[in-house]
């Protein structure tokens, strides 16, 4: 059965790829995001490759007034209505450590925008009684670590939400999966120095999509990330508070 | 626009190029003037600007427009070709000539003109191009060969020293179905192959040569001829990829000679027909992600030239050069080339075309050399996205349109600012 997924953050390189395996399925997109022309392009792309349906809709997490328009499009949608969120942002922490006023946008864009959107989105859910919660974060939620702790907090803070919402919507039929990133290669990264098990878009793209049909609750990707996390998570404050990883 | 230091090389590694990358996913992002690479699937230095950047154009993939009606697809220049492939043939629809990766993006197959298994009906991938969008410093140019009749013939297969392409408005081609029916024979020796290849009225022709075969063998190999059709398959397996680089003995005269007698002995004496999906047929070595590390660290060379159909007996004697010099890998084909071509600098004449791989092992280089004198001797053509190794001395004479290229060249990058290795070490934009 085909269903209609709503995409925050559909220009992230993720996001772009995971929509085109959603698109080979024949599944139904809406596409929200802050740049339309762009978005406007990718949702032709989407359609011929097989995607039964696109919408385009503006979108800023940092604007709960932009938020009705993207759930209004679902309202007269048949089928079962699914949502991915990938946005987020991180400005470096030397930054942070320059312009404090960053950390606001950070938990804005990464946590308490998405957050807000799919409180707003759940009850929708509920009453369909059905449909799957994709929630990106990243594996820097995980530990707060000396070179992005603040970008870290959000991350954990909407890991914990996705817990939560996960015990509410499960007991309802909705399926909330949370995904925790290690370095992808996107524009974002690309030409960073070298980051450890760095994976392609395309990559984690097919590992959401697997995780999505096996209903699964957490998934690392690269698949590794759940190995290093568990060790990094592991070591004693004590000592951690001494390292620099 | 942000750009990356890296080393990359072409696809046979054995030419490799340190300098800037930029990376970008819509063209609007492009603030440079660079040249254009694409996938890096042409073998040589094509694709390569040492101590330059490069615009890396291989995340710019979106199909922007489709008409149903006409088959005509418009895409970003860095799509690739297998992929446009697998999305429209289910729908009725298939690139009119593919090369034999479909890991080659659209720009790539315009710069090289490529051809495919068909080019003896459907000539090459340039005369499929409806128009082609040029980005020349920072500014937009529609070219098509209506409106732009010489800059568009100094592109299609112009090593993108004319512009970097964006975007590219194609004609597909109807099809019945994403299967193909295919037909394999074995040929004993040169003359029956070459007979099998020009009494062949199949679509899709290709041939597998075994050039290690000497003596009365010399010549053999299997004939493929292909047709598309309607029909269901199994999906082809995974791909699988080749982690690591291969010892150097993996490619050794004996174990190729023992593959290859394999290899041909594995097509039953009286043929046989199958059907493929249309990936497994059109590009078989997809499915080995990396398989160039099969090459080993000091990676390979492919030769591959064309020759005037006349002038068989003198491809002949080269094959004879290949097979006693042992150095040869089980990659070699044979094909028979129509006369169709869409560039100033295309390779694709009438005629006959042998492409062979070559481990880079010592000898190799001296014996490709050779081949590429022997080529230019008997008016042949060797192909720029193989080549690693000519001169410019041994390449200019055989373009007769080569004058003709710089001109255009010349009026649409004044400042060579488009330059890249292979353009270097020819000294292409300079006439003999």
């Amino acid at each position: 059965m085909n269903q209609t997924w709503i995409i925050l953050g559909a220009s992230s390189a993720i996001a772009r790829a995971f929509c085109r395996e959603l698109a080979e399925r024949g599944d139904a997109m809406v596409l929200a995001g802050r740049r339309k022309d762009d978005l406007d392009a990718t949702a032709t792309d989407l359609k011929a490759r097989g995607a039964s349906a696109v919408d385009v809709v503006l979108f800023d997490a940092r604007d709960p007034s932009s938020f009705d328009a993207v759930i209004d499009t679902v309202d007269g949608v048949e089928g079962l209505i699914s949502a991915a969120v990938f946005v987020g942002s991180m400005p470096t922490q030397e930054a942070i450590d320059a312009d404090p006023t960053l950390i606001d946008g950070t938990v804005f864009d990464s946590f308490t925008g998405p957050a807000h959107f799919l409180t707003q989105l759940a009850p929708k859910m509920e009453e369909r009684g059905g449909g799957t919660i994709v929630g990106v974060g990243s594996v820097a939620g995980d530990r707060g670590r000396l070179g992005n702790y603040v970008y870290g907090a959000a991350k954990a803070g909407f890991a914990t939400y996705l817990q939560g919402l996960r015990n509410r919507m499960g007991r309802e039929g909705v399926h909330v999966m949370t995904v925790k990133p290690g370095p992808v290669d996107t524009p974002m990264t690309f030409g960073m120095d070298d980051l450890p098990f760095m994976a392609q878009p395309e990559t984690v793209a097919r590992d959401i999509m697997r995780g999505v049909e096996r209903k699964r609750n957490v998934i690392y990707t690269a698949k590794i990330w759940w190995v290093i996390m568990m060790v990094i998570r592991s070591i004693p404050e004590a000592i951690f508070k001494k390292l620099s990883i | 626009m942000r750009t990356s230091t890296k080393t990359y090389s072409g696809w046979g590694r054995v030419k490799r190029a340190t300098g800037h990358v930029a990376r970008p996913e819509k063209p609007d992002e492009i603030d440079i003037t660079a040249p254009a690479i694409g996938n890096c699937r042409s073998y040589g230095d094509a694709s390569l600007n040492t101590d330059g950047t490069a615009i890396d154009t291989t995340w710019m993939d979106r199909i922007l427009h489709f008409d149903a009606k006409t088959g005509q697809v418009t895409v970003e220049a860095g799509m690739q070709i297998g992929a446009l492939a697998r999305i429209f043939a289910g729908r009725g629809w298939i690139p009119a000539v593919m090369p034999g990766t479909g890991f080659a993006t659209i720009g790539g197959c315009i710069a090289h003109d490529v051809h495919g298994k068909n080019h003896h009906i459907h000539g090459s991938f340039g005369q499929h191009v409806v128009k082609l969008t040029l980005l020349q410093n920072g500014v937009r140019k529609t070219v098509s060969p209506k409106s732009n009749k010489e800059l568009f013939a100094a592109t299609v297969g112009g090593l993108g020293q004319t512009g970097v392409i964006v975007q590219a408005v194609l004609q597909l081609m109807p099809c019945a179905g994403d299967v193909m029916m295919v037909t394999e024979q074995r040929a004993d020796g040169w003359d029956e192959f070459v007979a099998l290849l020009d009494a062949s009225v199949a679509t899709y022709t290709v041939g597998w040569i075994d050039a290690t075969a000497t003596g009365d063998t010399l010549g053999r190999g299997i004939l493929e001829e292909a047709e598309l059709g309607r029909g269901i398959v199994p999906d082809s397996k995974q791909a699988k990829s080749v982690p690591f680089n291969a010892p150097n003995f993996a490619l050794s005269a004996p174990i190729v000679k023992l593959f290859n007698a394999a290899y041909f002995r594995r097509v039953p004496e009286r043929g046989r027909t199958s059907v493929k999906p249309i990936g497994d047929f059109f590009f078989p070595l997809d499915k080995i992600h990396d398989w160039n590390r099969l090459y080993g660290k000091r990676g390979f060379h492919q030769f591959q030239c064309v020759v005037p159909v006349e002038r068989a007996p003198a491809l002949r004697e080269m094959l004879r050069m290949i097979a006693a010099s042992g150095l040869a890998s089980p990659l070699a084909v044979l094909k028979r080339m129509g006369a169709g071509s869409a560039g100033m600098m295309s390779f694709p004449m009438d005629g006959y075309t042998l492409a062979v791989d070559f481990p880079n092992k010592d000898g190799a280089e001296p014996l490709i050399r050779t081949l590429i004198d022997k080529t230019a001797e008997i008016g042949g053509r060797v192909y720029l996205a193989k080549d690693a190794l000519a001169t410019g001395d041994q390449i200019k004479p055989m373009y007769p349109n080569h004058a003709k290229w710089i001109k255009a060249v010349t009026k649409a990058d004044p400042d060579g600012a488009m330059e890249t290795d292979i353009i270097r070490r020819l000294n292409l934009r300079t006439p003999l």
